[in-house]
């Protein structure tokens, strides 16, 4: 498996340290409902296709990513700096 | 206060020839990280030193310095501060941090890729690239500073490990030239 890090370009999965989901990029507000909170932490949709996932690069530039990837065909069709996404 | 004695983190290990392969501690003298900030001017004090920020996998260099990507907004400077750097990033002395390794001699990219999951071959990897990458567990930085030429940065306390590590692919490749 190989990602196409935005900045060094493509690399060895080895490099490649997994977070979870993109949900993670959604913080709720500090002030949101219990069950808004209880989502952002423990729900999660299990889909069989595209899902989009965090990754850091951990052995090359330290950079977040989000990594768009197909669960069915393992294709992956995009990857973004968090940093460009979340800007 | 104490008199204290410094020492670079290879001292005393004396270089490694195996073949037409030399491996020897690197003294890269100063170094400083430069990590851009919102609004500062960066690019004119660099470009006022004959600099410019290095494109990611690349480096750029004077008669006196050397400015090497190492992430995103991010890059390493080699030589003596620049005055006024301060007020232009956030600069951080790295000088003490790292370790480095200078390998050198025909088909050096062999051994390194025995580490290093990169072609380094010199048609991919020519003179002046850089990349951020793994050796073996290690993060390191690597640059292609000749024709057979790299040098290797890696965490200071890492030093030991990358000696052996390298060492370890240079025994391996002159084992094999041996046997034919
Ligand atoms: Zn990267």
């Amino acid at each position: 498996m190989r990602i196409t890090c935005p900045l060094c370009g493509t690399r060895d999965r080895r490099e490649f340290y997994y977070y979870g989901a993109e949900d993670y990029l959604h913080r709720p507000a500090p002030d949101a409902a219990p069950e808004t909170w209880d989502d952002y932490l423990h729900l999660r949709d299990n889909p069989a296709g595209e899902t989009r996932d965090l990754w850091y690069h951990e052995l090359g530039c330290a950079s977040w990513l989000v990594v768009t990837r197909n669960t069915v065909t393992h294709e992956i069709s995009a990857v973004e700096l968090v940093a460009e996404v979340s800007a | 206060m104490a008199s204290l004695i410094a020492r670079s983190p290879l001292a005393g290990q004396a270089p490694l020839v195996l073949g037409r392969l030399r491996l020897a501690e690197g003294r890269p003298g100063p170094i400083t990280s430069l990590a851009r900030l919102k609004d500062r001017p960066l690019d004119a004090l660099l470009e006022a030193a004959g600099l410019s920020f290095p494109a990611p996998n690349s480096m750029v260099s004077t008669e006196t310095h050397r400015l090497v990507w190492t992430g995103r907004d991010q890059a390493f400077l080699f030589g003596p501060p620049l005055e006024g750097l301060g007020a232009a990033c956030a600069a951080t002395d790295q000088s003490d941090g790292w370790a480095s390794l200078l390998l050198e001699g025909p088909g050096a990219e062999e051994a390194l890729m025995r580490l290093v999951p990169l072609d380094l071959r010199l048609t991919a990897f020519p003179q002046g690239r850089t990349a951020r990458a793994p050796l073996n567990h290690m993060q390191a930085i690597l640059m292609r500073t000749g024709p057979e030429a790299f040098t290797v940065l890696v965490f200071r306390s890492m030093a030991q490990s990358a000696w052996h590590e390298i060492g370890t692919a240079m025994r391996s490749l002159a084992a094999r030239a041996a046997i034919g």
